[in-house]
């Protein structure tokens, strides 16, 4: 199936095409930068709907992958030399790696127990790279500007980033298209729904269920990279910052769990949020409460997210709001 | 040598306490198979509540744990009525994230009015040795506390009506709603009770240790290690698990950092959870 | 003479204290229809979770076409084609009623692709009488609807061994004259099929052998008329008043 013929797919991928070549087109460094952030918001979103909205396994550990794959990439370009999209892609396989380890241990939990057991995921392996040398420990590693020299200097490295980033988005948005209108998808879905009758019916759970885990984790991994990149450094509290892996969940279920547009809406809806909040002199300090506030408002009222709430209110929409 | 054992006991004194905290979930679960994701977060308001009591209007922190009883069980109901009731029939995800939006709710509005620095109830009711052993007197009073509280739990669950309502409707809440039980009340109640021994565990934490109003996470990972080693829904194997974990806390320092202390514990979680989980006593 | 497709061989289960199958043995031939009946709690569902490898049993052999499946995990069991309809149906409620058949075919027996599964689908929901609403939720459906939902989702899969679990219970008259006929079509194309009821004239009359389960123990295997007439079998359902009465009435 060609995803490009489906209406599905064209208003996520149509958003993030544009998105980028209106930065690129105008090149201010700002709107780069601000860009940056939302894409990979995006990117992290679609990945994590990928094992919580078609798989209905919800990982609260997210961003381990992003900062497990981060941590090996940006220390694989620093340290080695290695040239940017190599090491990208080494910091998506290693995440993937970790979540193969995660996964055969937690995987075989259901529901709130699998949710209980990724909340801690995160602390230990924030605690566990804190005590790890070769990165740095609790300070983390410095990037060395070597690796920016090959691209022609800061400047012209933090432009390639961006457009990488820019792609692998594309990328995350395709595949997770592919994954839902797929058989493999299906049979995601079908264990979302009722896991055990899936199984009588011939899904073979274990093996899908770690196949999506850890297909969530290889994008995170190479975002990660590509941010550690970006900033020239990588600490523990960055890395494996839990208020990131929350807001990237609301932002999930603000758009709308399992739908292909709603990690999208979601992420882009909650920046323009937390940077009115950020800015805002009354809720500056509310921010975390606020993202509490919706997502309780959601879980109670629109449990189906925006994308969801969308379906229902213009079902003649439906094909292109998938 | 004495060394070792003044670091047990202390560890099995806060074990009780830890004991009351889990006990707690482990009735919220039991009831109504919600895992309470906003139990570290009222932990810590116990703490606040009585050294604002203690700093403020100069209480004596014991007294002030009276104070945080009624105000934490109307804190339960409230978190109930606006959280959980609505949800409660929809499913495992829509109630973990309901607790876990009121978790960010509380933590969030309580970094913002009290900040992030440590707070210290300087409280002290001397100590005293037997042996070498050195037995610190506010720990000795809130593991004193934590067993009156828990004495107290189980006569209002065995010999009350509304304890015996809980357990009924904890059993077979269909049954229960057919003999005329009122479940939303009950599950109201449960609910009410489980906040408040969290918040109660928090206030008796809070005379022994520094805290912020992030404090309650560390304890919140304990809680449910504890829970889990227990048996979810047990209140018995909490108050066991409570003191096996305090134990295991005075022993690991000597042995290995502090820092490693959480990181073994999150293991001891997810091994018990994937090797045995319906915990080492067995849950309900 | 039909081969064995499936042999159970002393199956046993034991849950904890409870003993629920005792040194359960018999033999179901391709092409035939077999009926499982007992009292309520007689261990007949316990008996299709073992057989399709919800659980594995105490002791025990399942053999099917001739490949021991014991112990082995439901997806692996369903893959080699036994397909099941619950008892307590259990529909996938956000799919539509085609997607949920569709996850049958696609991943049982013959394992299709999605748009050879989608035809597929639509013939099974057709069969079952269906096909008006394929494009709607599973979740909306009524029981009887929801019955035939799990008969599709079976069907779909191609299997070679049906299991049915009470297909007909909490269906009215019409609705179970209608479902036997349905059952009475599969066969007709080669489908073996196990069943286990309730509504005693209607597995009477269907079945080619009747199998009796009591307290996790065969107790009689024979043709209907035989096994209507066995007094053990009677005296299983005294507890039953309701449910003598129409077995004495075959």
């Amino acid at each position: 199936m060609n995803p490009f013929r489906q209406s599905g797919l064209w208003p996520s991928f149509l958003l993030v095409f544009l998105v980028g070549l209106v930065v690129l087109a105008l090149r201010q460094d700002t709107l780069r930068e601000t860009a940056f952030t939302g894409l990979m918001f995006i990117g992290l979103a679609s990945s994590l709907n990928i094992i919580m909205g078609y798989t209905g396994y919800v990982n609260f550990g997210h961003i381990v992958f992003f900062g497990m794959g981060g941590y090996f990439g940006f220390y694989l370009l620093s340290e080695f030399g290695w040239p940017l999209y190599l090491a990208a892609l080494a910091g998506g396989v290693m995440a993937m790696a970790i979540a193969f380890i995660i996964g055969a241990a937690v995987l075989r939990l259901r529901g709130a127990y699998f949710a209980l057991a990724t909340i801690g995921v995160n602390q230990a392996a924030g605690a566990f790279v804190s005590n790890f040398e070769p990165f740095g420990g609790s300070i983390g590693l410095s990037i060395n500007f070597s690796a920016y020299d090959r691209y022609g200097g800061a400047g012209q490295a933090l432009w390639l980033s961006f457009i990488l980033l820019w792609v692998v988005t594309l990328a995350v948005l395709v595949v997770s298209y592919l994954v839902k209108r797929s058989r493999f998808g299906l049979g995601l879905i079908a264990i979302r729904e009722d896991e055990d009758t899936a199984m009588v019916m011939g899904v073979k759970a274990p093996r899908d269920k770690t196949k999506a885990f850890l297909l969530s984790a290889f994008f995170p991994g190479l975002i990660g990279t590509l941010y550690f990149f970006k900033n020239g450094n990588v600490q523990p509290d960055d890395a494996f910052n839990f208020q990131m892996s929350l807001e990237v969940l609301v932002m999930v279920m603000l758009g709308g769990n399992g739908t292909l547009l709603g990690p999208v809406l979601g992420a882009f809806c909650y920046e323009k949020l937390r940077d009115y909040l950020l800015t805002s002199v009354f809720f500056k300090d509310l921010q975390l409460a606020t993202t509490g506030l919706i997502l309780l408002l959601i879980v109670l009222f629109v449990p189906g997210g925006g994308v969801g709430w969308l379906r229902k209110r213009f079902p003649e929409l439906r094909k292109w709001l998938e | 040598m004495t060394q070792i054992l003044s670091s047990i006991i202390d560890g099995l004194l806060i074990g009780f306490v830890y004991g009351v905290a889990a006990m707690g979930l482990t009735l919220i679960w039991g009831v109504m198979r919600v895992i309470n994701l906003s139990h570290g977060a009222t932990m810590a308001l116990g703490m606040f509540t009585t050294y604002l009591l203690f700093s403020d209007l100069a209480l004596n922190p014991y007294l002030a744990l009276v104070a945080v009883v009624v105000l934490s069980l109307l804190f339960g109901f409230l978190i109930y009525g606006v959280a959980l009731h609505r949800v409660i029939k929809a499913g495992y995800l829509s109630t973990l994230l309901s607790t876990f939006a009121v978790n960010m709710i509380i933590i969030g509005l309580g970094t913002a009015i009290f900040t992030t620095s440590p707070r210290n109830i300087d409280f002290s009711v001397g100590s005293f040795n037997w042996g070498g052993i050195i037995f610190t007197g506010t720990r000795l009073l809130a593991a004193l506390a934590a067993v009156v509280i828990t004495g107290a739990l189980y006569l209002f669950l065995y010999f009350t009506r509304p304890g015996k309502a809980i357990r009924a409707v904890s059993g077979n809440q269909a049954a229960a709603e057919l003999m005329g039980i009122p479940s939303s009340q009950v599950l109201a109640l449960s609910f009410g009770l489980g906040t408040m021994l969290a918040a109660v565990a928090g206030g008796l934490t809070s005379t022994f240790f520094p805290f912020t109003i992030l404090s309650g996470a560390s304890y919140q990972l304990k809680a449910f290690v504890i829970c889990v080693l227990g048996g979810l829904g047990n209140p018995l194997g909490a108050l066991v698990g409570g003191l096996f974990l305090g134990g295991l806390e005075g022993v690991v320092p000597i042995f290995m950092p502090v820092s490693w202390v959480t990181v073994v514990e999150f293991v001891l979680f997810v091994l018990v959870l994937v090797v045995r989980p319906t915990g080492l006593l067995g849950s309900k | 003479m039909a081969g064995m497709i499936l042999q159970v061989q002393e199956v046993s289960k034991k849950f904890g204290g409870l003993q629920a199958l005792l040194d359960v043995s018999f033999d179901l031939s391709e092409g035939q229809i077999l009926g499982l009946i007992g009292p309520n709690g007689a261990g007949k569902t316990t008996l299709f979770n073992v057989i399709n490898g919800v659980f594995p049993p105490s002791s025990g052999q399942v053999i099917f076409r001739g490949e021991k499946i014991t112990g082995l995990p439901s997806y692996e069991v369903a893959r080699r084609g036994l397909a099941r309809a619950h008892q307590v149906v259990r529909p996938l409620n956000d799919l539509t009623v085609l997607e949920n058949v569709m996850v049958g075919a696609c991943f049982g027996r013959e394992r299709h692709s999605l748009g050879r599964a989608a035809s597929l689908a639509e013939q099974a929901l057709a069969q079952v009488g269906l096909a008006d609403r394929a494009p709607r939720l599973a979740g909306g459906l009524n029981v009887a609807q929801k019955k035939r939902l799990e008969l599709a989702r079976a069907l779909a899969a191609r299997p070679y061994l049906l299991l049915l679990d009470e297909v007909l219970a909490g269906l009215n008259p019409s609705e179970i004259a209608s479902m036997m006929e349905t059952i009475r079509e599969i066969r007709g194309q080669g489908y073996s099929i196990l069943m286990i009821e309730h509504v005693m004239q209607a597995v009477m009359s269907i079945s080619d052998q009747i199998i009796v389960l009591d307290y996790g123990q065969l107790i009689a295997t024979g043709s209907p008329q035989e096994v209507a007439g066995n007094p053990q079998v009677i005296e299983a359902y005294l507890g039953d008043p309701e449910m003598t009465a129409r077995l004495l009435a075959e």
